[in-house]
């Protein structure tokens, strides 16, 4: 590990819900400018993962750190300020506003506007608004969306819904942009352009992406390392190659074989 | 004389469309439920008439601190509420609590002269003086939901969660948004008590908060021009079908419920009139 502080990192990260533990006393960190895939079965714990660091919920305990800093327990408001964005397994938009209005809400809540400006409408308020429309436009514009401003978010087809979902992420101005399932409903070929998206969204944008996926395909051509979870605890982390021949991995997702047959026959 | 009572009859729809404009900011665009919007109505209501009666303050100067009393009530409700993250049905329960306490609270003040109510205000408010604040009210409530507040504001209406990832701090929004649409139910109370220059506790019930609830859901929940409509309506329909004495509180129930049935969106669901006539120039905040 390089000197100074790792770009992200969770350590001892537990959440309970009730008796259940969801996440186990993870620990794996980020690095800067990577592109880190969160892999494992359903249920393994990966969007509680996702919802603990961005404060949808609270940790039982563990702590998160963002560029040195510990962020675990903050607001979610809080936390995109910090410079962390998602997006939703289940797309989550303002669904009958327009893909404009979708972008403009993030990038209004970044601005100092003066409440008495704003309501009186001066012409610096409305210059502002129009700037941070011309904004708006170009970030719809640099995935392809700039078509669709003036539609209703939820009238449009899914997988412009899951670009418009990522568009807005970034309009939050992240350093480090989760995504959640990004490629779910999408075809081999849909999946395919979605990779390439991805990786020029790193560049373009200059972020770390953190990603969940089941679709193996992309998560082994983009991601490098990528971490794998089981039961809420962390079972492997490595590059691609290191993942797929790891013993602990194959068991998961492919059963143990013989010896899980008698654990199960006596379970 | 039927031009002084159709006149009469618009003036009090306009005092109370400023009220329904006030909610809708809370509940047509911030997506939270009120039944207890009347007790800022009486909150502003009962200040300023108390301020021009006992202490000859300008009606003018009256009225803006009876809107400005109508807010900072609203903080002592909102506050321990809205920071406990109730859901809307709850909220709508708690504040419905509040504004039956706050109505039982004036029935017992001196200052308030109890149950019998203040009689004898000046009635300095005339028909002109509703339209204008009307007016204004309208191109601020407009301007605020177009605003970085506004746009919180819909935002968390759509989805509270994704809101708050991008970037909207929800306590203090839902609390601007309650304190605003406080603020214009204060101007609705001021005018209110000048114009019929006799206010009592009884006239500021849950059946008041209901019909404000009502005039916005049938309108339109993120619609101005909706509510608006609805509103004025409700207020003069019942007096126009006087003639009926009989049905026409029938007929008034029959509406809503019409309304529900067939345009569960509400009148104008979520657009506004004017895009009725033709589209405004897209600015970003486009004109739902």
């Amino acid at each position: 590990m390089s000197a100074g502080h790792t770009f992200f990192s969770v350590t001892g990260l537990t959440k309970d819900f009730g008796g259940i533990r969801a996440v186990d006393d993870l620990c794996f960190s980020v690095e800067k400018g990577s592109i880190t895939g969160i892999i494992g079965p359903n249920g393994a714990g990966k969007t509680t993962v996702f919802n603990l660091v961005t404060g949808v919920y609270r940790p039982t305990s563990g702590a998160i750190h963002l560029m040195g800093e510990p962020i675990g327990g903050l607001r979610p408001d809080a936390i995109v300020r910090k410079g962390i964005a998602r997006t939703f397994q289940n797309i989550r938009l303002f669904n009958r506003q327009s893909c404009l209005e979708n972008v403009m809400t993030p990038l209004l809540q970044r601005e100092r506007h003066s409440f008495v400006g704003s309501v009186l409408r001066t012409p610096g308020a409305r210059r502002r608004q129009r700037d941070l429309a011309d904004r708006g436009r170009s970030l719809l514009a640099s995935l392809g969306l700039e078509p669709f401003a003036s539609q209703q978010a939820n009238t449009l087809p899914y997988g412009l819904q899951r670009k418009l979902e990522i568009v807005r992420a970034l309009a939050t101005g992240p350093e480090l942009l989760l995504l959640d399932e990004p490629a779910a409903g999408m075809n081999p070929e849909e999946t395919k352009r979605l990779a390439e998206l991805i990786a020029e969204i790193r560049e373009r944008f200059d972020v770390t992406i953190l990603l969940i996926e089941h679709h193996m395909d992309l998560v082994m051509n983009i991601c490098e390392p990528i971490v794998v979870m089981n039961f809420g605890a962390l079972l492997a982390c490595g590059t691609p190659d290191e993942v797929r021949s790891n013993p602990d991995v194959i068991a998961a997702y492919l059963g143990k074989g013989k010896k899980s047959h008698d654990a199960s026959a006596q379970g | 004389m039927i031009m002084d009572y159709i006149l009469s009859v618009a003036t009090l729809a306009g005092i109370n469309m400023i009220a329904v404009l006030g909610l809708s900011v809370f509940t047509g665009f911030t997506g939270l439920f009120s039944l207890g919007h009347a007790a800022f109505i009486a909150v502003g209501a009962y200040t300023s008439a108390v301020l021009t009666y006992y202490y000859y303050v300008p009606f003018a100067l009256a009225l803006v601190a009876g809107s400005a009393m109508a807010g900072a009530v609203s903080l002592v409700i909102g506050i321990p509420t809205l920071r406990a993250k109730l859901r809307s049905d709850y909220f709508a329960i708690a504040i419905l609590g509040f504004g039956e306490a706050l109505r039982v609270l004036l029935e017992n003040l001196t200052i308030t002269n109890g149950a019998r109510g203040l009689p004898g205000i000046d009635s300095f408010t005339t028909p002109f003086t509703v339209l204008f604040c009307l007016a204004v009210s309208v191109v601020l409530v407009s301007n605020f939901l177009r605003s970085r507040w506004g746009a919180a504001c819909i935002a968390i209406r759509e989805d509270p969660i994704a809101a708050e990832m991008a970037g909207v701090r929800l306590f203090r929004t839902r609390l601007l948004s309650l304190m605003v649409s406080a603020v214009f139910c204060g101007l609705s109370g001021g005018l209110m008590a000048h114009y019929l220059s006799f206010i009592q506790p009884v006239m500021f019930t849950l059946t008041q908060s209901t019909q404000l609830l009502a005039a916005v859901i049938a309108g339109g929940m993120g619609s101005i021009s909706g509510p608006l409509i609805a509103s004025f309506a409700f207020i003069a329909l019942p007096e126009a079908l006087r003639v009926a004495q009989m049905w026409r509180l029938v007929a008034y129930g029959l509406l809503l419920v019409l309304i529900m049935v067939y345009r569960p969106q509400g009148l104008m669901g979520y657009r506004e009139i004017t895009s009725l006539f033709g589209k405004r120039r897209d600015d970003g905040r486009r004109e739902r």
